[in-house]
């Protein structure tokens, strides 16, 4: 038996499960095993053995009678977002505490039918409001990656930031993520890893506790592009559960992978050159242009006027929507109910059950978005907010029409920052990690990031491609182009 | 179709201690959707079921859950503005209406603010033969129910039932076209009589699925129709808003309290605060529930877990073309084909159970005012006596109808025709055969009522010499000769033997 099974992608399992040179049960011992010794990545919060060697057994039974899907016996890692029924489902979230679902959401239940195996629940940021992993009720997730020889601990990103240090420290072969703001791609940009936010409405959200509505959606977080497009495939597709769900069907993105994209346009949007942009951040972005150059794209230079609206407009409408979802979390049906005092009524169980089981970054947020929808202040917030919205949008539809294919710009504006650092800063400060990529999830497009190169202190850096919407597969081609051509095969060095 | 014209009625006038006052009303009921699921999931609406046994995970609002629109609610809702001669809007949408309470888990209800599904339309409330008040409808939009919240059945805990949570309700919005108490309660009446008509809300007002919010304010004489003119509200007092009220009486001693406390305010040289009241039936007047300043932000904004609603015009046509006669054109038509009163109109079309049943009785006895007569007095009556509906009558149409067609054959008289009707009430039967087998024919051979007319004057010469100088004592012979045939002998050939008989 092969000792470091769990470093495979899924393309390579996939095809050693096939040829019957290795069996998911191996696989899954192998993950079981990392997870393990892997403590200190605080990566997994809820671990599911019995499930995982049970699902193991199932997948190899159908391996062994031929015809199984892709992603059969594939051991996986899943967000503490999606509800998976008997097992934790807290959405790191001391509210939740306890919550133990009835039900399994639709993108986690399509992988188990497809074949794939759970071996437990992920490390995120409280109700996925964050940047940086340390608002959750587990405590952060840590990044595998170090700075050289420093041992600073460094933040995996956020939210998914649990899956993104499990994916890179191959404790999975890969994870599912969600994304409202970048929270796919920011912390697989921070992990050198790859991970797509598809088109909204790709993915079902039954099922998926909820942050931001009209900005969640679920995707893959994997170890390779092709792995994204095997993974993806298999967690899209129509829900008549879920009324934003897309009625269209889901192609072969795999196949999509031909390594051509001569004649495409990219379109380098001026907007995202920030003042005071890292050098490193310059440097990567002009590098990946030429790559994409070299492969025979036209690159052209592309505005989209209204970004610098962007970041404020959704922290304006992500808060809103919030303050509503969050709003049944109060002690009456599940999770945590606080302790009331002789004498206390409704209203105190109400304060003290949420004061008790928010943090402090997700009571911000349902404070802020309270705020934009209360009376008198809903049209200087939230209807203008959504007016720029509409705006951003147009921007994209603009540019695809003139012919663009897809959009190239840095993932994040830095490499992964210390634990704590930002312990101090404006709030607004952490926002900024969001900068790239919530013009993606206001505008519903398909957007990812690929590991593209290395910081001076040997950290990985991610770019981003934009696509158009229900292009997923263009898009997958454009961005293995870029891996194939950035030759990203780095891994962090094991000091956990 | 026949449309039958009606004057509006005067305004309720309230004299106050120093001047007259009139009212201005204005309705938001709330109407439960018939249909066999909730709103946004498939648990089912039966009322009375276990508390909590009827929820759906999305009706609990667990973490992930999400709404999915009932088609059958919306078609609902549709045909309930097509029947209220309503603008059908192809596109609404949906938003939440954010509050906090233990009986709505989600801490919103899924409502319509921006965009309704149904405009403006109108109702005719019915305030006697050719006298209606034409009531503008502003709106319906759907809406979640939320549940029951339960705090007598432990003194430190209260319970929370969630069957009712998600239930869909029409709201229906008036303008404030009312013009007094009795308009207000004929305008529920009216509402409640379409909604079942059109089998879009059972009507029942014990179980809440009809319930109302009533807007009163108070004004002077003449100020109502500059407000009509101008549609300017500022011509209007400030109104207040009583919540939730689920009996005609109680909404009609509800605004006549509300009104007369305004009115004192009034007077008095105050002011009338805008805010939201309770009526406490068991003291009969109204109490501040919350002031304006205290009223809830709730913070609408459009529900993003659902797209915007919209319909095709072929659907509503269809449904357009599905609905059955209305109460107004029934009623016209039954004065204008059967020749009946409007007020017999009226009653036998509150429900279209009765008015069914009519028609059949109608038809198979060929006469549709004796119909009327026997199915108004005669049947209802009996009804009532045993607290029957219509629906569960003993006496069928049929048989009904066949009594009205022995009546018209002279077979029976109307007042054997009574007994008959007891008879086939209390044993059923066939009419015809129940007369046939029992003697109950009446006699029309005039040779056999003739000699029963020769005997009763042979043997009272007396009488017939008084009836020869006073020609109403007729009557006498007549009921003797009843009382020898039996009652059988057919009264009009008695009356007319007896009249010549007796000049000769």
């Amino acid at each position: 038996m092969m000792s470091d099974l769990n470093t495979l992608t899924i393309a390579e399992a996939r095809d050693k499960l096939r040829a019957g040179e290795v069996t998911s049960a191996e696989l899954t011992e192998a993950c079981l095993a990392a997870i393990e010794g892997a403590g200190a990545l605080n990566a997994f919060v809820h671990d599911t053995p019995e499930i995982a060697r049970a699902q193991a057994a199932a997948a190899d039974a159908r391996i062994r009678a031929g015809d199984a899907p892709s992603m059969c016996g594939i051991p996986l890692g899943i967000k503490d977002l999606f509800c998976t029924k008997g097992v934790p489902s807290q959405a790191a979230s001391a509210i939740l505490a306890g919550f133990k679902p009835e039900y399994e959401s639709t993108v986690s239940q399509q992988l188990w039918d497809a074949g794939a195996v759970m071996l437990g629940k992920l490390n995120m940021d409280e109700f996925a409001m964050g940047s940086s992993n340390e608002t959750s009720t587990y405590g952060n997730a840590v990044n595998p990656w170090r700075r050289g020889n420093d041992d600073t601990p460094l933040t995996p990103g956020g939210s998914s930031g649990g899956s993104a240090a499990a994916v890179a420290a191959d404790l999975c072969l890969a994870a599912t993520g969600t994304d409202t703001g970048g929270s796919i791609r920011q912390p697989a940009a921070f992990t050198g890893i790859t991970g797509i936010k598809p088109t909204y409405g790709r993915c079902s959200r039954w099922g998926i506790v909820a942050f931001a509505s009209s900005l969640d959606q679920a995707g893959p977080m994997t170890k390779s592009v092709r792995d994204a497009a095997i993974m993806l495939e298999a967690m899209c597709g129509h829900d008549p559960k879920d009324s934003t769900s897309a009625d269209i069907p889901v192609p072969n993105f795999e196949a999509a992978l031909t390594g051509d994209i001569r004649g495409k346009k990219i379109g380098i949007p001026k907007e995202y050159r920030m003042e005071g942009m890292p050098a490193e951040i310059e440097k990567l972005w002009a590098d990946g242009t030429a790559m994409l150059k070299d492969a025979g794209a036209e690159i052209v230079d592309i505005s989209l006027p209204h970004t610098k609206y962007a970041l404020p407009a959704y922290y304006v409408i992500a808060p809103a929507e919030a303050s509503s979802n969050l709003a049944r979390y109060d002690g009456v049906r599940y999770g945590h109910r606080a302790k009331l005092a002789a004498g206390d009524g409704i209203t105190e169980m109400y304060e003290k059950t949420r004061a008790e089981g928010f943090g402090h970054e997700v009571q911000r947020r349902v404070m802020v978005g309270t705020y934009v929808l209360s009376a008198g202040f809903y049209d200087a917030y939230y209807n203008r907010a959504r007016k720029v919205r509409t705006l951003i949008k147009k921007d994209f539809e603009d540019v695809f029409a003139a012919g663009v294919d897809a959009i190239l710009t840095p993932a994040t504006p830095s490499a992964a920052f210390g634990l704590g650092e930002m312990k101090d800063a404006d709030p607004v400060q952490m926002y900024l990690n969001d900068v790239f990529t919530v013009t993606v999830n206001l505008a519903g497009l398909p957007g990812i990031a690929v590991p593209a190169g290395l910081d001076p202190q040997g950290l990985p850096l991610g770019l981003q491609l934009i696509g158009k919407p229900w292009e997923e597969g263009e898009l997958l081609n454009t961005a293995y182009v870029l891996e194939q051509a950035a030759g990203f095969v780095s891994k962090p060095g094991k000091w956990w | 179709m026949l449309d039958l014209t009606y004057t509006a009625p005067a305004p309720k006038v309230i004299a106050g201690a120093k001047e007259d006052w009139e009212l201005v009303i204005g309705m938001e009921v709330h109407a439960q959707v018939s249909s066999n699921a909730k709103l946004f999931s498939g648990a089912s609406t039966r009322f009375g079921a276990e508390p909590n046994s009827n929820v759906a995970f999305v009706d609990a609002a667990m973490p992930g859950m999400l709404p999915v629109i009932n088609e059958f609610c919306v078609e609902q809702a549709v045909r309930t503005g097509l029947g209220l001669k309503a603008q059908i809007n192809l596109f609404s949408a949906f938003d939440r209406k954010n509050y906090f309470y233990p009986d709505l888990p989600q801490g919103y209800q899924i409502s319509q603010l921006y965009h309704p599904i149904v405009g403006e339309g109108e109702i005719l409330v019915d305030m006697g033969p050719g006298v209606g008040r034409k009531v503008r409808i502003e709106r319906i939009h759907l809406e979640q129910d939320a549940g029951k919240s339960v705090h007598d059945m432990d003194p430190n805990m209260s319970f929370v039932d969630l069957n009712r949570t998600g239930v869909a309700l029409m709201e229906i919005v008036s303008r404030p076209d009312i013009r007094g108490p009795e308009e207000a309660a004929a305008y529920i009446v009216k509402l409640r009589q379409i909604l079942r008509y059109l089998g879009t809300c059972d009507g029942n007002m014990q179980n809440g699925n009809l319930r109302a919010d009533v807007n009163v304010s108070v004004c002077r004489p003449g100020d109502y129709e500059k407000y009509q003119e101008t549609q300017d509200f500022s011509h209007l007092g400030t109104r207040c808003e009583i919540k939730n009220m689920n009996s005609m009486r109680f909404i009609q001693q509800a605004i006549d309290y509300e009104a007369r406390r305004q009115i004192a305010i009034l007077e008095d040289g105050g002011t009338v605060d805008q805010e939201t009241r309770l009526y406490d039936p068991d003291k009969g007047e109204t109490r501040s529930m919350r002031s304006k300043e205290e009223a809830h932000d709730y913070r609408y904004f459009p529900c993003p877990d659902l797209l915007p609603l919209e319909i095709e015009q072929a659907w509503v046509d269809d449904i357009a073309a599905s609905l059955p006669e209305l109460p107004d054109a029934k009623k016209a038509r039954f004065v204008g084909d059967y020749g009946l009163s409007e007020y017999d109109a009226s009653v036998l079309t509150a429900e279209v159970e009765s008015a069914d049943y009519f028609e059949k009785v109608a038809a198979v006895g060929e006469d549709g005012k004796l119909a009327a007569n026997w199915v108004i007095n005669e049947l209802f009556g009996r009804l009532k006596k045993d607290d029957r509906e219509i629906t569960e009558s003993p006496v069928s149409p049929e048989q009904l109808g066949g009594i009205i067609k022995l009546i018209k054959a002279g077979d029976i008289s109307g007042k054997i025709a009574k007994e008959l009707f007891e008879i086939v009430y209390t044993e059923g039967g066939d009419p015809a055969q129940i007369v046939e087998a029992r003697g109950m024919k009446q006699v029309t051979d005039t040779g056999a009522i003739e000699a029963a007319v020769d005997e009763v004057i042979a043997a009272n010469p007396a009488q017939v010499e008084k009836a020869k100088q006073n020609p109403k004592l007729a009557g006498w012979f007549v009921g003797q000769v009843m009382k020898a045939t039996g009652g059988k002998a057919n009264p009009k050939a008695v009356n007319e033997l007896v009249a010549k008989k007796l000049a000769q």
